[in-house]
């Protein structure tokens, strides 16, 4: 039976604990017992096992007496990028050792304060820089699904890779996660697990450990697209602690789901059919269009001309971006500190010591694409590009509602299989980063299986501030794919 | 900041000029002055601004750059940094951005100085400078823009370590650059001793400079009147006025000997030693400065209404220079005068209210010579500020109608205002209870300068062969009276006895 | 069509300016990272190769195009001038690696 418990999606346990089928110490108890079992994994960075109890207790509490939240008494994962006061929030890196926010993160915040209990803290790629999750000083995170006949470990893609492992692998119901550059989306991708990244402006930023602050945004990896809703809605709202955060109603995203997509208009982008890509992910993409089409879609053809600079783009703004946001890891106020002869010789000691090589490389990457003479070149020029593709975007949906393009060129691969070329690694953000930059709503939603038997995904891209219609159109190319498939859990002690 | 901007042209006057070994050499300044804009809360945080307190007791998560903390403005902020816009008469720009001015230092926190580098909340406006002989300077600013402070280091709390204390650490400033029109540090002075005047006079600085509220980097550079520019050299932080003046008397000496002898000037930050009166290279920061401005993506481009400017606007006080030509024009006061009311607005409110007070006209000159004079020094020697005068503007005005009417003479009222001061006194009262109302009655003083001849007959006969000697007798008359007799009817009875020309 | 393995096999043609160890040591100096010297020549390589990678915008035309400054289309809010925090010296401290009496202690700077 307790195995079972870890069965049931957000939603189904959300309905069992109204029910009082089942009780939050049950649910959670499953957890925390899968969680210690799947060490194996290195999902989690800190386990609160502990504290995950306390908080079921109070949720049964509040639900015997009919009470609660939208969330209450479920067992959630919390991205080590957002900070939890009096629990160790780390970012997947040694600068931040021993750190323990007195603060807690405005979205972790609304998810307690909907009652939703904290299992852990989910492994991450360092800063959340990285495409697999093998940057984080905590060591890489495996991917719980293998290879047809092989049991070569895999990454669970990045950086959100503890959160899309954790879920995929039953660990937590959901997890909160973070995208930059696709780091929900392609991770679910390669999990088979759902991961939604909202407008930019609809999480709040505060108490999340900022990467590239202008592409940074919340969102949920969970194990179906209403679960996705559900976590949003608990998510998302405005906050008046993060000026970038916008002040606008929170729809009720669970109840766009199950209404009909007949007439919406999707649109195809044809430069996303780029050459290199394998022949299976373009099948699964004609496959998708074929059943939304099914499903009284229309499907509309659509231009992106400035898809092909996204990428090289992103990799101007975000290591700007990041080189500044960086600059407080300095070991005076925490966190790691090396000692120097002086205050230079303390700074770069320990910033060479507490960063990894992908931090560093991004760090002077970002600081010299700003320095003096090559601002213009580099950084201005990437943000003039930044608005030819949002422009791209506006254009193409006067034509249509929503965008469907594969999420990743690839299923996951193998561990270390890419780290030795930075650009190789890149390359896994080419269909997913062109929405942090043009600041839209995305979501992955598992579509298939790889010829090796790993799950691939395909990604909805939304309007600014329209999750409905993306979570819509989402639900149902779900329900077109009935993508059932898991992952044998070979990872269990 | 380093921006390229205009300067006017004006042709140099002959004392402003540095008489060097080989010639003249003209000094160029220009100002950066930081002024910290008086608000309750930090700019982009909500902790407190007050002075003094405990070391990183009113320091934010926010102001520690805790991971993931955010900046939100001060809306009380950008509406003073507006409204200094205006009282500069400056371009107010409706969209202005925020960059992130980039460096290590333990003083802050974030890495980055929240800034406006690239589009300052206020462009280009004019600040006319008061010099002596009642010479004015139009110097032009160049923009207005808004910033974070640093925290401060404590250097000698325990051997081989600073102690930071992040209290001041985003405590909003306003950055206020000058075009380089300045020169003379007679003139640098008087630039920021009006721009502190106009800050007080919009309340939108306290102009402390003890406290660091207001501070000047000053640029000083020199060259053969009628030549290019020189290099400049940037003296950072000067926190007092005098110490502007001496800074750049020493560095124009500084810069001009070096050239004389054949050398250039290096561009360079350096540092003023009042105790040694010297400016010095700043080692620390000679590194190669590369602040890789950027526009601070946490922040959106700051929006302003235009009704909310008019609105601002509508509501400014009256500024110096309008006060000073109203009190020209009012009450008929010289440029100097006016210069000197207008220098606090509290000293010009005073005067308007001796001028305003009772029912009488007065003549304002009287009254500035009271007001600038008597009570100035009364105050000063008291260390008594003029809103804690204890003689009120009603009962200065009423001593200056004694005089103006005769009831005292100009001597006696000396002595009246020494009392007034004192016991907070009226006028009036003082003269009553005293006795010391002057006499005009020509029968007494007659009676009084009979008896003085009568008991000099020398003195009289000395005088009437030298006129000059009658003063003599004035003094006598007045002592014998107590100095109450008027002056002037004293002259006329002397004269008409004695058989001279009274207006000697 | 666009060929992303060819973006990356094309590195190697025309660019904008290459990066020399000095410029990579000076880089180093700028971002506060203790970098040896035996480290820079790979350093060198890395990033030549991504700054060659992002130098493909060269091609895009951009004249006349607004730089975004923000991904959302609002004006920022203020707030209002209101003390809210205060007294978390224990806070503000917690975390530091070497404190003292309230205040961060660091190596002595000098002026
Ligand atoms: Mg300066
Ligand atoms: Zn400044």
């Amino acid at each position: 039976m307790m195995s079972d418990l870890t069965k049931l999606t957000l939603a189904g346990a959300r309905d069992a604990l109204k029910a009082k089928e089942i009780t939050s110490n049950e649910l959670t108890g499953a957890y925390v017992k899968a969680m210690e079992g799947a060490r194996g994994l290195n999902a989690y960075i800190t386990e609160t096992g502990d504290k995950a109890m306390e908080m079921a207790k109070a949720s049964d509490a509040k639900l015997a007496k009919g009470e609660g939240g939208a969330l209450e008494g479920l067992p959630l994962g919390i991205k080590d990028l957002f900070a939890t006061k009096g629990t160790l929030t780390t970012a997947g890196s040694h600068i931040l050792d021993g750190f323990v926010p007195p603060y807690e993160s405005t979205v972790t915040a609304n998810l307690w304060r909907d009652g939703a209990v904290m299992l852990g803290k989910l492994n991450n790629d360092e800063f959340a820089m990285g495409s697999s999750n093998e940057t984080s000083y905590y060591g890489p995170v495996i991917n719980p699904w293998r290879r047809k006949d092989s049991d070569a470990k895999l990454v669970p893609g990045g950086s959100s890779g503890g959160s899309s492992a954790a879920v995929a692998a039953r660990l937590c119901l959901a997890a909160t996660a973070t995208d930059t550059g696709g780091s929900i989306r392609q991770p679910a991708a390669y999990t088979g697990t759902v991961g939604i990244k909202p407008t930019y402006g609809r999480c709040s930023r505060w108490g999340i450990i900022a990467y590239a602050s202008s592409l940074d945004q919340a969102g949920p990896i969970t194990r179906d697209v209403r679960d996705a809703a559900i976590m949003l809605g608990s998510m998302a709202g405005y906050d008046e602690k993060d000026s970038t955060s916008v002040d606008r109603p929170v729809p009720n995203y669970e109840a766009a789901l199950g209404q009909s997509i007949k007439g919406l208009r999707v649109g195809i982008p044809k430069e996303y059919r780029v050459d290199g890509m394998p022949a299976e992910i373009d099948a699964l993409w004609t496959r998708g269009i074929e059943w939304l089409k099914a499903a009284g879609a229309e499907i509309v053809d659509v231009s992106l001309p400035n898809t092909k600079y996204a990428l090289p783009t992103y990799y101007i703004v975000a290591p700007a971006e990041c080189s500044s946001n960086l600059a407080r890891y300095d070991g005076v106020r925490y966190g790691l500190r090396v000692e120097g002869k002086d205050i230079t010789d303390l700074y770069e000691k320990t910033r060479a010591a507490g960063f990894g090589p992908e931090v560093r490389r991004r760090i002077m990457i970002g600081t010299y694409v700003l320095s003096a003479g090559y601002y213009d070149a580099y950084y201005l020029k990437a943000q003039q590009v930044r608005t030819l593709i949002a422009r791209d975007f506006a254009n193409a949906y006067a034509k249509c509602d929503v965008l469907l393009t594969p999420t990743a060129p690839s299923a996951a691969f193998g561990i270390g299989e890419k780290t030795s070329d930075p650009l190789a690694m890149y390359l896994n953000d080419v269909f997913t980063v062109t929405v942090n930059l043009a600041g839209l709503p995305g979501i992955s939603v598992p579509a298939g299986l790889s010829s090796d038997g790993l799950p691939l995904g395909l990604q909805l891209i939304g309007k600014t501030f329209d999750e409905e219609t993306l979570l819509r159109a989402a639900y149902a190319l779900e329900q077109a794919a009935e993508f059932k498939a898991e992952p044998k859990t070979w990872w269990t002690a | 900041m380093s921006v390229v901007y205009s300067m006017q042209h004006r042709d140099p006057r002959d004392e402003d000029l540095i008489k060097g070994a080989t010639g003249d050499w003209e000094i160029i300044l220009g100002l950066e002055v930081h002024a910290q804009i008086t608000s309750q809360a930090k700019l982009f945080s909500g902790s407190s601004t007050a002075f003094g307190a405990e070391p990183n007791t009113q320091v934010s998560l926010v102001d520690a750059a805790l991971p993931g903390m955010l900046p939100v403005i001060n809306r009380y902020c950008v509406e003073q940094a507006v409204k200094t816009g205006l009282g500069l008469r400056a371009q107010i720009n409706l969209k202005s951005t925020f960059d992130r001015k980039n460096y290590f230092y333990p003083d802050l926190p974030q890495g980055y100085q929240i800034s406006q580098f690239k589009h300052p909340i206020v462009g280009e406006g004019t600040v006319i400078i008061d010099l002596a002989g009642g010479r004015s300077v139009a110097v032009g600013i160049e923009r207005l823009h808004m910033e974070q402070d640093a925290g401060k280091s404590v250097h000698d709390l325990s051997p081989g370590y600073s102690h930071v204390d992040l209290n001041r650490s985003g405590v909003a400033l306003m950055e206020i650059v000058s075009k380089p029109d300045m020169r003379s540090s007679d003139e640098a002075r008087a630039y920021v001793t009006k721009l502190r005047t106009i800050l007080r006079y919009l309340g939108t600085c306290d102009g402390n400079m003890e406290e660091g509220s207001l501070r000047a980097d000053v640029n000083v550079s020199v060259r053969r009147p009628g030549e290019p520019l020189g290099t400049r050299c940037e003296i950072k932080n000067v926190n007092s006025i005098r110490f502007i003046g001496q800074a750049i008397e020493y560095e124009a000496r500084r810069q001009i000997e070096i050239l004389e002898e054949g050398g250039s000037i290096r561009q360079e930050t350096r540092l003023f030693d009042p105790k040694a009166g010297e400016t010095r290279s700043m080692r620390s920061k000679e590194e190669a400065h590369d602040y890789r401005y950027f526009p601070d993506p946490d922040l959106l481009p700051l929006v302003l209404q235009q009704a909310d400017v008019d609105r601002i606007a509508a509501n400014l006080p009256e500024l110096p220079d309008d006060k000073k030509a109203r009190l020209m024009s009012d009450y008929g006061l010289s440029a100097y005068d006016a210069t000197v009311l207008v220098g606090e607005a509290a000293t010009a409110d005073y005067y308007e209210a001796v001028m305003k007070s009772g029912s009488k006209k007065r003549d304002g000159k009287i009254a500035v010579n009271w007001v600038t004079g008597d009570l100035f020094g009364a105050l000063n020697r008291e260390g008594h500020t003029i809103e804690a005068s204890p003689v009120t503007p009603k009962q200065l005005g009423e001593l200056v109608d004694l005089i103006t009417d005769g009831t005292i003479s100009g001597r006696i009222a000396k002595d009246i205002f020494d009392s007034m001061y004192k016991t907070g006194r009226d006028p009036l009262e003082i003269v009553e209870k005293d006795g010391l109302r002057q006499v005009t009655d020509t029968g007494a003083i007659e009676a009084a300068v009979d008896a003085i001849m009568a008991a000099n007959p020398d003195k009289v006969a000395q005088a009437k062969e030298k006129p000059a000697l009658a003063g003599w007798f004035v003094g006598q008359v007045m002592k014998s009276t107590s100095g109450k007799a008027n002056p002037q009817v004293v002259n006329e009875i002397l004269a008409r006895k004695l058989g001279i020309s009274s207006d000697n | 069509m666009w060929v992303t393995q060819t973006v990356l096999k094309n590195q190697n043609k025309g660019t904008l300016m290459s990066v020399d160890q000095d410029t990579v040591r000076r880089i180093a100096r700028l971002a506060r990272i203790a970098v040896r010297d035996d480290e820079l020549p790979a350093l060198a390589g890395e990033l030549n190769s991504i700054l060659h990678f992002v130098e493909q915008l060269n091609e895009v035309d951009t004249k006349g195009v607004e730089p975004m400054t923000s991904a959302v289309d609002v004006t920022m809010k203020m707030r209002d001038d209101v003390v809210t925090s205060g007294n978390l010296q224990k806070e503000v401290t917690a975390n530091a690696p070497k404190s003292e009496d309230g205040f961060y202690v660091v190596p002595r700077v000098v002026e």
